[in-house]
């Protein structure tokens, strides 16, 4: 006869609502593994989907996730030249935050090189990659947005063709993925009053100067648009990718590059260990502490309730003790209940959690690892908290049966 | 097997206490029970019955003096001269003033209980119980609760668990105090009768005196002393 299952059987109400209980104690334990993995996932998922080899960024830098880095964007023919070099494509991020349909709009605008690069590697869920070189964006589901939609960003109206899932950056923010000549555009978008502004500006330099003294004529060009000015320097771009070609070294064309003196070079591997050890480390630190917090707070809780459980059983204990039970019934009928109860909780907690993660604003991701780890360890505070019960147990007499 | 001494005690003593707290709760009780034999212990509370009914019982040491059951020494003194709660399982069944059943198993388990702890299987010991539940008149309440039971079907409850292993010694506590007359008179002939057709030996402590007609032998005690007041050849009973 199984004593356990018996008074559980008794009691179930009161056990199911423990159960419940401990299982939502659980799930927060689950919840704070899901995102710190989530976080981790999160920050090196662009990097790992976009599907480079190297990446040349500003020198001195460690861009362009972790910090800020602007490079020509003719580093990509500079970098086709590189011998093992199979492709060189133009990468633009940045975050903005706008105003979309009277709601703050937060975002990580990627750029896509192209013509050679039209997103065709991105998760679509709906939609398409982009067809043509303008106003057209390809949004995360996580901004909210409809294919179809229409999107006013700087002086451009972009359309949404495509939605992804799972496009994040590593502050959690969805992407919006265009051409990197739109993403320069929405990055460096300026008011028609700042372009007359600086457009002055620019003349009253070019009076100030010998030159403009000498050649008045000059001057007329202060007010023509930047692009026809050869003395002002396009726009700069984020980074560069590189594919390297089958049978080359990597390390070798990396090095080759990383040889001129305006640019470093960072492995897929590099600028995903800069991300996590650098830009997540403390948030990914602080998450798992605080789990761990929360690993010994439902310890001590289900040694508290299985302590009770006991308490609340101590005559019928007593009892089994005068009629003779050997103290093994006695520890099984305890340890059963205790590991059965942790067990209940933590499927309790796996299937609350299927329901409510999905709603949380940033990714909580459940490993098939984290979750044998933390049922091991579900298993493990069972035992260690029912030898409170056990010993209290142990040490009832048979006196306490008779009153 | 009858006539054969299934408890015997020599000389228990036992103090609570030192100095000035110190209470002599038994002053050298002795008694001996045969199988088959019902005895019965009187006196006023605090006279230390349930100390003596305990300490036969092993669930508590004398000071001094000794505890033979079925011919084997087992205490002696603060000394246990074996596993006392296996000795308790395999020799002794209890009965209390409350019926003390298990409260989250139902009538038939709770004499199962008693069964499977001692080995037997759980078909066999569903059986045995059934058939215990069926002398003592509670059959048709075997899968019923503690909670669902009359004070009187919970104490026939509890006697059926204490004849489960079928012991050599049955210890009864009170047991009809929570219970009317008539029902009290149907307890204490239950007992006579496992005894005389059982052949176990029960010792009853009791208020009583109503149904003192079932006993063979009447011990009395105050503060702490045994004395045997009647004794019946066990011959009348068949």
């Amino acid at each position: 006869m199984n004593l356990a299952y018996k008074d559980i059987r008794h009691n179930l109400g009161r056990f199911g609502l423990t159960a419940v209980g401990i299982g939502m104690l659980l799930m927060i334990v689950m919840g704070m593994a899901g995102i710190y993995r989530g976080l981790v996932e999160d920050a090196s998922l662009l990097i790992n989907r976009i599907g480079t080899d190297i990446w040349i960024v500003q020198r001195d830098t460690r861009g362009p996730f972790a910090e800020v880095s602007r490079v020509a964007p003719n580093l990509v023919h500079r970098a086709l030249a590189v011998p093992g070099v199979a492709s060189a494509r133009e990468f633009v991020y940045h975050t903005i935050q706008r105003e979309h349909a009277g709601k703050p709009l937060r975002t990580a605008v990627l750029g896509l090189s192209w013509p050679t690069d039209k997103g065709d590697w991105l998760p679509l869920i709906a939609g398409r990659p982009l067809r043509q070189n303008h106003y057209e964006v390809i949004a995360d589901q996580l901004l909210g947005l409809q294919l179809g939609e229409r999107l006013d960003l700087g002086k451009d109206n972009y359309t949404v063709v495509g939605i992804t899932a799972n496009m994040i950056s590593s502050s959690g923010d969805g992407m919006l993925v265009v051409t990197a000549q739109d993403a320069q555009a929405i990055q460096f978008d300026t008011t028609g009053e700042a372009v007359r502004l600086e457009r002055a500006a620019r003349a009253a330099r070019g009076a100030r100067s010998d030159l403009g003294t000498r050649q008045p004529e000059l001057l007329k060009n202060a007010y023509r648009p930047s692009g026809q000015l050869p003395a002002v320097a396009t726009p700069q771009i984020s980074a560069v990718m590189v594919r390297v070609m089958p049978g080359f070294d990597a390390q070798l064309v990396a090095d080759t590059i990383a040889g001129w003196d305006d640019v470093s070079t960072f492995s897929r591997q590099a600028q995903e260990d800069l991300l996590i050890k650098g830009t997540v480390d403390r948030a990914r630190r602080q998450i798992g502490l605080f789990r761990v917090l929360l690993t010994i707070i439902a310890a001590i809780i289900m040694a508290l309730i299985l302590y009770t459980l006991t308490l609340d059983k101590l005559h019928s204990i007593a009892l089994l003790k005068l009629i003779g039970a050997p103290n093994t019934v006695i520890l099984g009928l305890i340890l059963q209940q205790a590991l059965f109860l942790g067990m209940l909780g933590f499927v309790i907690a796996y299937f609350m959690g299927q329901y409510i993660f999905p709603n949380f604003p940033r990714r909580v991701i459940l490993f098939t690892s984290d979750l044998i780890q933390l049922a091991l360890i579900v298993m493990a505070i069972s035992v260690a908290s029912s030898v409170l019960g056990i010993w209290k147990a142990l040490r009832v007499s048979p006196n306490e049966a008779i009153g | 097997m009858r006539d054969e001494v299934a408890i015997e005690t020599q000389a228990l003593t036992k103090v609570y206490g030192r100095g000035n707290t110190e209470v002599l709760a038994l002053r050298d009780a002795s008694m001996t029970v045969r199988h088959g034999e019902v005895v019965a212990l009187l006196g006023p509370s605090g006279s230390g019955k349930s100390t003596f009914l305990n300490t036969i019982g092993l669930i508590n040491f004398p000071t001094s003096g000794k505890v033979s059951i079925n011919g084997r020494l087992v205490i002696d003194g603060s000394d246990a001269h074996a596993n006392l709660r296996t000795f308790r399982r395999k020799h002794i069944g209890f009965v209390f003033q409350k019926s003390n059943l298990i409260p989250f198993l139902s009538a038939v388990e709770n004499v199962r209980i008693a069964m499977e702890l001692n080995g037997l299987g759980s078909r066999a010991a569903r059986g045995r119980a059934m058939e215990l539940l069926d002398y003592l008149g509670v059959a048709d309440r075997a899968d019923g609760l503690p909670t669902a039971l009359s004070g009187g079907q919970q104490q026939r409850v509890a006697v059926a668990r204490a004849l489960a292993n079928q012991p050599s010694i049955i210890l009864a506590d009170e047991p009809t105090a929570a219970l009317d007359s008539h029902r009290g008179q149907q307890v204490m002939e239950l007992f006579a009768r496992v005894a005389h057709e059982q052949g176990a030996g029960v010792v009853v402590v009791t208020h009583d005196h109503r149904s003192l007609n079932v006993f063979d032998t009447i011990y009395e005690m105050e503060d702490g002393v045994m004395r045997k007041q009647q004794e019946a050849p066990l011959a009348n009973h068949g």
